[in-house]
This record gives C-alpha cells, sequence and structure tokens, in this order.
C-alpha cells in the first residue's frame, strides 16, 4: 500500500534547539497514526512541517506524494489541519463557519452551503446550525472545528491534541466524529499526550521524544513492551513492604515496583481481573492490612520509562501525569 | 448563479482568487463588528471624550496661533489621532487570529495567500469610515465646520484614509510579531505617537527640543493638511517649517514610505508566522 505520508531524517531547529531531529515516519494511506509524546517533543513542529507551516532544516518529507518543500500548494490541497487552538469564529452560527471555509477552500456558494448541511449532519450538529458557536459546549466546537477542516474531503488529516482541555464527555463525542471519518478512509496523523486516547482511535503509534522516534508499534505491540495494565497497592505499614512485593510478584508479570516512601507496590499484569483478584485474596489470607489496592493502565511517565529508560521532561510532568 | 454541487474547487486565475478569499476575510471581519457593536462603540467613546475633555476643558487654556476657534483647530486633530489610534484594534485582532490558530488555518490551505492581510486591511479601511463619520457628526456638534467646499473635504478625508491604512500595515506587522499579551498594549507606544505632534497644539507652542520632532511627525503633515483643507486656519505662515510648509506633500509622501517598509515586512513575516 502506498505510503500517504513519508519522512526521511526530518530535522527543524529554533534557536539552536532542535525540535525534531531526524524523524522517519511512514503512514499507509487510510490508515490513522498516533505521535505520543510530552510537550516539547516535536509533535507539533511535526504536524506543522508536514503542513507546510514550517520548512524544514534537514531531510525530507512527502505528503500525499507530494515534496513538502518543492510542492508546497499541492500538499495544501491534499491536506486537512486541526489545530490545538479551535479557529471556530464564536460570533458567526455554526453553518456560516463552514460556509465560509468551504468559500475559502474556493467553492462556489451553493456548493459551500450544500457541503456544510453535509458536514452538520456527519457530525451530529445539525440542530445546532444556526445558533452562534459561542453558545456551543466545548466538544461542539471542536468536532465544528474539526468539520471545518474536512470541506475538500482531505487525503490527509492532521490533528494537533484534538482533545486537550475536554472533558470526558466531550472527548468520547470528538473520538466518536473521529471514527467515522477514519471508517470513510482518510488518513489521519494526530497527536495526543494521552495514551489511551492513541490506543483509542490509532493503528499505530510513533512514540517522541527530543524530536525523535523512540518507538513505533501497535497499541497492543506497545502495550506488551510497557507490560499491560498495572496493579498498586497502597500498604498500611512499611514493614509489609517486603511481604506484599512477595506476594505480588506471584501474580505479576514483570517486576515489582518498591516506593518506601509512599508505601506503595506497583507491578504489570497481564490477566487484568484475575490478577487483582488473585492479589486481593492473597494479602488478605497473609494478613497484611492494606489501605488502597487498585489496576490501572500503565501512565504516559511508565511508557517513557519503559521505552527510554528516563523520565519523561521533568516540567511537563504533572501535565502528562494523568492516569490513563 | 453556479450550480455545480461537488466538493471540487472552482477554477480561476490568482487575482481572482486574490479578490475573493479578501472578500471572504473581510467580510467575515465586519460580521464581528455588526454583531458586536459594543467594539465599535469603546472605539468611538475615546476620541469621543477627548473631544470633550480638550474641546472644552484643556482647550479653554489653549490658544492658537493667529488667533481662530480652539475647536475648529483641535477637529482635524482628533481626526488623524482616530486613525493612528485604529492600529491598536488591527494589531489586537491580527494577534488573536495568531493565537487562536486561524492564521496557521488559513496558512495551510489552498487559498490565495495574501488574502488573509489583503482581508483584514479592506475591513479596517470599512471600519474607519465609520469612525471618521461618527467623529464628524461629533466635531458638527461642538462647532467644527468644513469651509473649504467639496472637493477640499473629499481630499482630506482621502488623506486620513491613507494614514490609516498606512497603520493597518504596521499593526499587522506588529500583531504578528508580539503576543496576544503584549497586543493588549498596543495603545501605549501609539498615545504619546498622536501627542507629540501638531494634535492639540501647534509646535511652536513646545519646548523648543520638542517642536521639531512634532514638526517632523507623519501625523503633523496630515493634521495641517487636514485642516488647511477643511479650511479650519489660515494660510501657514512664511516663516513656518519646511515640513509645514509642505505638510500636504509630506501628507501623501509620509504613509507610502510607511506602507514601503511595513506592507512587505508584515506579508513576510505572516509567510513564515511561527506561533
Amino acid at each position: 500500500m502506498a505510503d500517504a505520508v513519508l519522512t526521511e531524517g526530518l530535522g527543524k531547529g529554533f534557536r539552536g534547539k532542535r525540535a525534531l531531529d531526524g524523524l522517519d515516519l511512514a503512514v499507509a494511506e487510510g490508515s490513522v497514526l498516533g505521535l505520543l509524546g510530552p510537550n516539547g517533543a516535536g509533535k507539533t513542529t511535526a504536524v506543522r512541517v508536514l503542513t507546510t507551516l514550517l520548512r524544514p532544516d534537514t531531510g525530507r518529507a512527502e505528503v500525499a506524494g507530494h515534496d513538502i518543500v518543492r510542492e508546497p500548494a499541492a500538499v495544501r490541497r491534499a491536506v486537512g489541519l486541526t489545530g490545538q487552538h479551535t479557529t471556530v469564529d464564536d460570533i458567526l452560527t455554526g453553518r456560516e463557519n463552514l460556509v465560509m471555509w468551504g468559500r475559502l477552500y474556493h467553492l462556489p456558494a451553493r456548493a459551500a452551503a450544500r457541503r456544510a448541511d453535509e458536514l452538520l449532519e456527519q457530525f451530529g450538529l445539525t440542530d445546532a446550525a444556526d445558533r452562534r458557536a459561542k453558545t456551543y459546549s466545548g466538544g461542539m466546537r471542536r468536532r465544528l472545528d474539526v468539520a471545518s477542516s474536512l470541506v475538500l474531503a482531505p487525503r490527509v488529516f492532521f490533528l494537533d491534541e484534538p482533545t486537550t482541555g475536554l472533558d470526558p464527555r466531550n472527548r468520547g463525542e470528538v473520538w466518536a466524529a473521529l471514527r467515522g471519518l477514519v471508517a470513510g478512509g482518510t488518513t489521519v496523523v494526530l497527536t495526543t499526550q494521552y495514551l489511551d486516547e492513541a490506543d483509542q482511535l490509532a493503528d499505530r503509534i510513533a512514540v517522541l521524544d527530543g524530536g525523535r522516534k523512540v518507538a513505533e508499534g501497535t497499541p497492543s505491540e506497545l502495550k506488551s513492551r510497557i507490560g499491560g495494565d498495572r496493579v498498586d497497592v497502597l500498604v498500611r505499614d512499611a514493614a509489609d513492604l517486603p511481604a506484599a512485593a512477595d506476594l505480588l510478584a506471584r501474580a505479576a508479570s514483570g517486576p515489582v515496583e518498591v516506593d518506601a516512601a509512599l508505601r506503595r507496590l506497583s507491578a504489570p499484569v497481564r490477566d487484568r481481573v484475575s490478577a487483582l483478584t488473585g492479589v486481593v485474596r492473597a494479602l488478605d489470607d497473609a494478613g497484611l492490612p492494606v489501605e488502597d489496592i487498585g489496576l490501572r493502565r500503565p501512565t504516559l511517565d511508565e511508557v517513557f520509562l519503559h521505552l527510554t529508560g528516563k523520565q519523561a521532561a521533568p516540567a511537563t510532568t504533572e501535565e502528562i501525569g494523568v492516569p490513563a | 448563479m453556479t450550480t455545480v454541487i461537488t466538493t471540487a474547487p472552482a477554477d480561476g486565475g490568482a487575482l481572482r482568487w486574490t479578490l475573493s478569499d479578501s472578500w471572504v476575510v473581510a467580510r467575515r471581519d465586519l460580521l464581528h463588528w455588526v454583531r458586536n457593536p459594543s467594539v465599535i462603540i469603546a472605539s468611538v467613546a475615546f476620541p469621543a471624550m477627548f473631544v470633550l475633555l480638550f474641546g472644552f476643558v484643556f482647550g479653554s487654556a489653549i490658544v492658537v496661533p493667529g488667533g481662530g476657534d480652539y475647536r475648529e483647530f483641535l477637529m482635524p486633530g482628533m481626526f488623524a489621532q482616530a486613525m493612528v489610534n485604529g492600529a491598536a484594534a488591527t494589531v489586537a485582532t491580527v494577534a488573536a487570529d495568531k493565537a487562536r490558530g486561524v492564521t496557521d488555518r488559513f496558512r495551510s490551505m489552498p487559498m490565495a495567500p495574501a488574502a488573509p492581510v489583503i482581508g483584514r486591511s479592506v475591513a479596517d479601511v470599512v471600519n474607519s469610515v465609520l469612525d471618521l463619520v461618527v467623529l464628524v457628526g461629533l466635531g458638527l456638534l461642538v462647532g467644527w465646520r468644513a469651509h473649504g467646499g467639496v472637493a477640499g473635504a473629499l481630499t482630506a478625508v482621502g488623506l486620513l484614509l491613507l494614514l490609516r491604512f498606512a497603520m493597518i500595515w504596521v499593526g499587522i506587522w506588529l500583531g504578528l510579531v508580539v503576543s496576544q499579551e503584549a497586543a493588549g498594549l498596543a495603545w501605549a507606544p501609539l498615545f504619546p505617537l498622536t501627542m507629540i505632534a501638531n494634535t492639540f497644539v501647534h509646535p511652536s507652542q513646545l519646548p523648543g527640543w520638542l517642536g521639531p520632532l512634532a514638526d517632523w511627525n507623519p501625523i503633523s503633515a496630515t493634521v495641517t493638511a487636514v485642516r488647511e483643507l477643511f479650511g479650519n486656519i489660515g494660510p501657514v505662515a512664511a516663516q513656518a517649517s519646511w515640513a509645514e510648509r509642505n505638510a500636504m506633500l509630506l501628507a501623501v509622501a509620509w504613509p507610502l514610505v510607511i506602507v514601503a517598509v511595513f506592507l512587505p515586512l508584515a506579508v513576510r513575516r505572516y509567510r513564515r508566522a511561527a506561533a
């Protein structure tokens, strides 16, 4: 299958800092690639270079078969971009927003109106079409923003952190809209800081760090490298830590991590529910008092720790420490 | 009227799309003002306050060289000040579009590359005409009159809009360069620029070191030319400075120089607008 996006050794620097440092990507036509990484990993720069907003310093890239430096106009005709901020115009209605973008994509007036109606329908905004966008919820605004990038049905659609700042319900709305799009065959490149978002939407995930790709694979491939779900145990008495760690190790699929200061144990498990019940039973049988026990997905921090052997950039840990 | 209903873009030459895209962008900006009139009220309230403050409070103590009514003298200054201060609104809108990613979206699209800046300038000129109409009405209320005939009045309006047009490009460039927070402070450098001029008093009445500065201020050229065209002052004295005697020439030359410098700067900055 042809590659809708292909980059080789793509590099871009800002004032001496390497935002992209030899990025190699290949995205098959009709697939969804998730670019995963913390702030500063180079995700946004990659999207800006691939949508011709920035010129790369080194390397080359093709989008929809066109070289981004030599044929920027052809690339622009083939791509759609939804950035981190919604470009929705509050003072206009949803329909007016879409018609305006349609006109700027050079559709004749009637075709722009027709296309706006189609997109409103597709993104579930028909009922709100004639309300000003300032009355929309965050999820509706995002959907309208996504719709406005799709006026020309682009071959490759770039989304930069499409759900950052949205609550779970609104995130779900946007995800549903994107799934519909992908089912229609559009190639999608999306950036995210959330592992579960990449997991929900992407066929393949490329993990970026320091402007480079540090890992790539399907979500399940990456998860198996990370170790899948994790059981966390918080013991009441620090003296019980070694005994509890022994019990946890029996159910675990990888090494048990011990945080003595927090009296917490954490270990990857394979069969989530039976592992959890097994651990609970074993701790109860041994009479070890436990304050908290839980099953959770790995955090992006842990993905990073496992893939790169180092913590994600310290300045961003609070933002990326959101448990998936 | 075409009946094409596909999603294929229509064909057309570069010039046609530049005009059409510019109009779509300008229309969006104009709709903002129509639907959010508080912006217009705010942009008119400031010069209105100045007319009252200087026309009736400070003006009572200001003497016009060669005699004459101070409010007659003041109004052309107020017109020009409004034209220059309009740049603050340009800076704010351009910076907001950049921060919201609208500029990025425009640039990622196959639309005419010059359209966003041209559309912006068209919308701002239309808005300035509105500002001028309100200010002229206010001037008539406080006793200002145009004595120079229709041709003179139209030329005066043309010179004012030319100054505004030049300031638009300064505003677009600044809006692309500064952050959105800094854009809110754009009035700060404009304020002294419009005050250290002949807006409120004749430069000969300023301290010796400040006078020449005010004399050569581009705004002063427009103000003097507009005063002459509206017949608000007598003929310029023979011993007046070169800048004052050639105000009409400078009122055309200064804005053209500003456009020549800032239009290319703004367009270049727009092309590589890195947020």
